[in-house]
């Protein structure tokens, strides 16, 4: 285990404290005692600290909650030339990231108790941050048979996925969203309409017809977002549109929750800081599923953050070697990793005025969390000492070089930051400094 | 023996095509005339003469060995000549409609037809077209009211009472033409039935006709006098309505711990067959609180009373159907 147990009890001094959970954004401090918080904000530090306490002048710097990727990619099992659990957990830690979601889509599939099982031993082994498993919504992925979400559930399973795709059947999902009421699991499809995409590879636009690569229409992800959220209101099961890249999805988002149903969105990091525009001349880096799509689009998605439409941001971090990603744009493999650049990346829409600091770490950290129902993602007295120290104002340029993902394909190389992870602490001891 | 003096409230109908409409008091009467059956049943010979010379063909679409066993030893057990239609050979292959078959059959004068068919409403609609009685041995996802029936007479046996019973049915409801049989009847008689299940096998809508609905059966089964258990058909069991069979009986299945929820003194039914090891563990199935067996028996003797009283019912023969 990489991770160690604290030992020493730790004073962040001198931050400013940001902690959603509690609307905190103020000067002060976090105790941390035996891997727990025992106190965080402008009193913390008041009531002296115990014998022995290491102190940290934190002037300049955030102490936030670490942050909650509900959705990465690792690889680990099948896929282990492009992630470990290792590899991923030091460059989770390194972007902010303290509680990883690993996705089912391995090989085997994680569809079965024991795989989850042995995946959370797996990475309890050998990951810095935690990890925790998003089992398979149907067996094999393959869109039919639902999984044991009781049984998955109970082996640590954080909730259920349709994977890269979507659930097709509109009878599987009704059943699937039915079924997981009974366990208040929490069901996340990919909406897009696979016969819609077709060999589609990019946004449908302009550029599209530009570079003779084949569009996919916003209508692919949208017309199935109004289908599933139609679906999680017959059935009253917690549903979560994964990845949404459309401008008009928020507003579907928001048809929804005004309407009462149980239905949460994330969007990736990537998708609110990049548009089709980065392609250039095929750069098969930014080939991402879903496309990136126009700047309106983007700056839809971002609004939807803004407002709440859409509840939290994920890195979908996806890590492609050489032999997917070096191909003609229409034969590249999609997806870009996203761990290490996952705060920064976020911080760029606080830079330019759009997020809060606050909405930013909400979306970023507590409201992940409580979408996936787990004890982090907060700095109240008593949860894990998960938490990570920041400077919000380090400019910072990403090398290839010094990536830390065992995959390379992030669309950001050369990409300029303000912004950068200094701390990040798991249960109070620190597993990543810089 | 039989009451001479036919109680005025009592059940005088041609036909029993389901729970639904009959009144308690007719409930209560075709159970009563059940109970003198169960006597004659343990009896080396068995014979009355109730239906002696009548005709009564069964008529089953859907394959059943219990049920139609059940109603043709009811039926010899009155005398009558019994004649069992295999559908599933028949004509009916060959594209014979419902009415036609029952028009062919009809043309042969019988007294009463059981039937069975796996859509819902078939019955009703085949009882419209024939000049005899027609008894319902269960029509797709709709009524089973013999089964009904058979399991009210064996709750009253032991418990001496249905009013105030609280009655858990559990797992497929959403399937069972016997949950909405007993539904009607244990609530015409005053029980308080609970529905418990995965939300896939037991639809919200049940709640609508005011009944409670549990997902847990820690708490669908608390203080319950009767666990009444459903089976799980086959292809329910594979990822369409639940996952895998280990996570059913896992939540779902009758085991003595979940049998523990209920009153120390709970007793479980079984419609039958049973799927030992999906709903129900053998333990509880073959335990000292199963009256599983006994429903059986309670079937012949529920047939019988149910046969002999509609074909009694017929007044002066066919002209009651016209």
């Amino acid at each position: 285990m990489s991770r160690m147990v604290q030992t020493r009890p730790l004073l962040l001094t001198n931050a400013r404290v940001v902690d959603p959970s509690q609307g905190l954004d103020d000067p002060g401090a976090v105790l941390m005692v035996d891997g727990r918080i025992v106190a965080a904000g402008s009193s913390a530090g008041n009531n002296g600290a115990p014998e022995g306490t290491e102190v940290i002048d934190c002037r300049g710097l955030v102490v936030a909650p670490g942050l909650v990727d509900l959705c990465a990619h690792v690889g680990e099992p099948g896929h282990e030339h492009r992630e470990t659990f290792a590899s991923a957990g030091r460059a989770a830690a390194a972007g902010g990231i303290t509680t990883l979601v690993a996705m089912p889509d391995t090989d085997p599939c994680i569809d079965d108790p024991a795989l989850v099982d042995f995946v959370a031993t797996r990475a309890r082994r050998t990951s810095v941050v935690r990890v925790r498993v998003m089992a398979a919504l149907t067996k094999g992925q393959e869109g039919g048979e639902l999984t044991e979400f009781g049984l998955l559930g109970e082996a640590g399973a954080v909730g259920f996925t349709s994977g890269r795709g979507a659930i097709a059947n509109t009878q599987v999902l009704r059943r699937a969203l039915t079924y997981a009421k009974d366990f208040g699991a929490l069901v996340c499809n990919r909406p897009e309409d696979a016969a819609l995409k077709g060999a589609a590879v990019m946004n449908l636009s302009e550029t599209a017809v530009r570079l003779g690569l084949q569009g996919i229409p916003a209508e692919a992800e949208t017309v199935m977002l109004a289908r599933d959220l139609r679906l999680a209101r017959l059935a009253g099961g917690r549903y979560h549109a994964s990845l949404l890249s459309a401008a008009e999805s928020p507003e579907l988002m928001t048809w929804a929750k005004d309407r009462g149903i149980a239905a949460t969105a994330s969007v990736s990091a990537a998708h609110l800081t990049l548009n089709e525009m980065d392609i250039g001349a095929y750069r098969t880096f930014f080939k991402l599923s879903p496309p990136l799509r126009a700047e309106a689009d983007r700056l839809a998605l971002v609004e939807a953050v803004k407002r709440g439409a859409i509840d939290v941001i994920v890195s979908n971090h996806d890590p492609q070697d050489v032999e997917t990603k070096r191909l003609p744009f229409a034969e590249a493999a999609d997806g870009a990793i996203g761990l290490e650049t996952f705060l920064s990346a976020g911080l760029r829409l606080v830079h330019d005025g759009s997020l809060t600091l606050l909405r930013l770490i909400e979306a970023m950290s507590t409201r992940p969390a409580e979408i996936a129902s787990l004890e982090a993602g907060t700095l109240r007295t008593g949860a894990p000492a998960d938490v990570i120290v920041f400077d919000p104002d380090e400019p910072w340029v990403l090398n290839a070089k010094d990536i830390i993902s065992k995959a390379k394909n992030t669309p950001y190389e050369g990409g300029r930051f303000i912004g950068r992870v200094r701390r990040t602490y798991v249960s109070g001891s620190l597993v990543f400094e810089r | 023996m039989i009451k001479k003096a036919a109680n005025p409230y009592g059940f005088s109908r041609p036909h029993l095509l389901g729970i639904e409409g009959l009144s308690p008091l007719e409930i209560i009467d075709l159970i009563d005339r059940a109970e003198d059956n169960i006597e004659l049943g343990r009896q080396p010979s068995k014979k009355r003469d109730r239906l002696t010379g009548r005709t009564q063909i069964n008529l089953f679409f859907e394959n059943s060995t219990r049920t139609q066993s059940s109603f043709e030893l009811a039926g010899k057990r009155l005398g009558a000549d019994v004649m069992n239609m295999a559908v599933g050979q028949s004509s009916v292959k060959k594209g014979e409609t419902l009415i036609d078959t029952a028009m062919t059959l009809n043309a042969m004068n019988p007294d009463v037809i059981v039937v069975r068919h796996n859509a819902s409403g078939a019955v009703a609609l085949l009882a419209q077209k024939v000049d005899c009685s027609v008894v319902n041995a269960g029509d797709g996802s709709h009524e089973h009211p013999t089964q009904a029936l058979l399991d009210a007479l064996t709750i009253r046996r032991h418990k001496q009472r249905i009013d105030g019973l609280v009655v858990a049915i559990c797992g497929d409801v959403a399937h069972s033409r016997v949950a909405r049989s007993n539904v009607l009847l244990l609530t015409a008689l005053g029980a308080r039935v609970r529905l418990v299940g995965p939300s896939t096998l037991v639809p919200g809508a049940f709640r609508d006709m005011g009944l409670e609905t549990f997902t847990s059966m820690r708490e669908g089964l608390k203080d319950a006098d009767i666990v009444m258990m459903l089976r799980l058909q086959r292809e329910r069991m594979q990822g369409s309505f639940v996952p895998s069979v280990r996570e059913y009986f896992h939540y779902w299945g009758l085991d003595e711990e979940k049998l523990s929820y209920a009153k120390p003194d709970a007793l479980v039914m079984h419609p039958g067959p049973m799927n030992r090891g999906v709903e129900i563990d053998p333990a509880v199935a073959d335990g000292p609180q199963s009256l599983i067996r006994e429903q059986v028996e309670m079937g012949v003797a529920i047939r019988m009373a149910v046969l002999d009283a509609v074909v009694n019912a017929q007044g002066n023969g066919a002209e009651a159907f016209r």
